[in-house]
């Protein structure tokens, strides 16, 4: 038991690694690539990502998970209260297992900018919400993908937290002759390791 | 596959509404509902646990960098009824015959850290057969696999937080992390909870295990406290006469910093 303030909390069930075996429950059966459907507004995007360990190594074994919201910047999540429009065809939530590559590809569209934190009305850069799981990762990593060029990321006041020379590793890079389709590299321990936040 | 409106948090919206709080309901302001409670360092592993030998080039070695919970942390995936199937909460019927073992009912109550349920959140497990083996390309050691056994379920929790799953009892298996390595009879669960932050992975063990003082997963958490949170209890009143043998399996997530339903009332 563990004391915040008055109130006396439960203690959480605490977490253990997803195993190399997680594809017969979760990404077998229900592989979830496509976030956005045919229908869904905004500016389309393909994204490639892929896990590497210290040795630069590609990790076949990871899953990913991607959090996001709508092109209008609004998430399908009851305490989204903003006055902004839910699309139809979008939920924002994707998962895939990495190939024998380390690579997952997922189908969305860009996010919208959301309410930053703090008081004021800043907003948040355009970004999605990544959690990685793998044989080997003992607990949820969870980052951030942001877009390379965006301007609106020179005033993210998450990305401000980062230190400048690590912030390259939040961001996603358009892939060459590919117009709409953008690469994110997550390395998991490294010299280029990924920045991982605390949630 | 996911439906906004199912999650039973109604009546909570309602109240923090009905109590005009405009503000704080992030409408118009950056402003968001209250944050989750930050993690105890205690009651996790860290990310690099050297007898653990895969952590050590797949754990982050750098500090990781606070994040204060934005409306990205506090919302998350919501799952509903429309893809959980009838029988997608027992194992032991997903085949024509029914898989060899001892069969097993694991139940238990989802709650957040202030103590209250979590209801029709997401949970799915996966585990190996009564053998030791999963199902599953990679594994590939010397047990039988059971045709009519593939060790997946799901289901959400109910109003009161409750889930059930009937299974077989999974067997420990060997693993390759150190020589004569065994891996306790575990179970994997997956819970989204009520947002980012709250999402969960983690592994239910079996009361007495002889393997525990041996596995480096189980040990990963340091906290002898927090290691008995991921052991279920055998409990009697779960086991069904002449059919199975009941573990509950209790789960709490991380609950909000303020609860407006409880303090405006
Ligand atoms: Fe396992």
């Amino acid at each position: 038991m563990k004391t915040r303030g008055k109130k006396t909390l439960l203690p959480p069930t605490p977490p253990q690694t997803i195993g190399p075996y997680f594809r017969i429950g979760l990404t077998a059966p229900r592989p979830l690539s496509r976030i956005a459907g045919p229908d869904t507004r905004g500016e389309r995007l393909k994204l490639v990502c892929t896990v590497l360990d210290g040795r630069n190594a590609p990790v076949d074994d990871a899953m990913i998970e991607i959090w996001q919201a709508n092109a209008e910047g609004k998430y399908n999540h009851p305490d989204d209260r903003q006055k902004k429009a839910l699309d139809p065809d979008f939920i924002g939530h994707g998962r895939m297992g990495t190939n024998s590559e380390g690579i997952c590809i997922f189908e969305t569209v860009k996010p919208g900018r959301v309410p930053g934190p703090g008081p004021g009305n800043t907003l948040q850069a355009p970004h999605l919400e990544v959690s990685v799981f793998a044989r080997g990762v003992l607990k949820r990593l969870a980052t951030r993908i942001y877009f390379a060029g965006d301007p609106a990321n020179n005033e993210d006041s998450v990305l401000a937290l980062v230190p400048k020379a690590r912030r390259a590793t939040l961001l996603a890079q358009p892939i060459e002759g590919e117009p709409g389709a953008w690469r994110f590299d997550l390395h998991l321990n490294g010299k280029k390791e990924t920045v991982f936040f605390d949630v | 596959m996911v439906s906004s409106s199912s999650r039973g948090k109604a009546s909570v919206r309602r109240t923090h509404r009905g109590e005009g709080h405009p503000a704080r309901d992030g409408e118009e302001s950056g402003r968001i509902l209250s944050p989750y409670h930050r993690h105890d360092p205690k009651n996790e592993p860290g990310n690099i646990y050297p007898p653990y030998k895969s952590s050590l080039a797949r754990g982050p070695r750098k500090p990781l960098i606070v994040l204060p919970h934005t409306l990205s942390e506090i919302t998350g995936p919501v799952f509903g009824h429309g893809e959980i199937g009838e029988m997608d909460n027992d194992l032991t019927r997903q085949h024509a015959g029914e898989p060899l073992g001892e069969r097993i009912t694991v139940s238990g109550k989802v709650l957040d850290d202030n103590g209250r349920t979590v209801s029709n959140t997401l949970i799915e497990i996966w585990q190996c057969n009564a053998a030791g083996r999963y199902a599953h390309m990679v594994d590939q050691h010397p047990a039988p696999l059971d045709p009519s056994f593939s060790g997946a379920g799901r289901t959400l929790t109910d109003a009161q937080g409750n889930y059930h799953f009937t299974t077989i009892k999974p067997g420990p298996y060997p693993w390759k992390n150190h020589p004569n390595a065994w891996r306790p009879a575990h179970i994997h669960f997956s819970l989204f909870g009520t947002a980012f932050a709250t999402r969960l992975i983690t592994q239910m063990y079996f009361p007495g295990d002889p393997l525990f003082p041996f596995d480096p997963i189980f040990n990963s958490v340091r906290d002898p406290k927090a290691r008995e949170r991921m052991i279920s209890k055998f409990d009697l009143a779960l086991t069904r006469p002449d059919w199975s043998l009941g573990f509950r399996f209790d789960i709490v997530l991380r609950g909000r910093e303020e609860t407006p339903f409880e303090n405006k009332r």
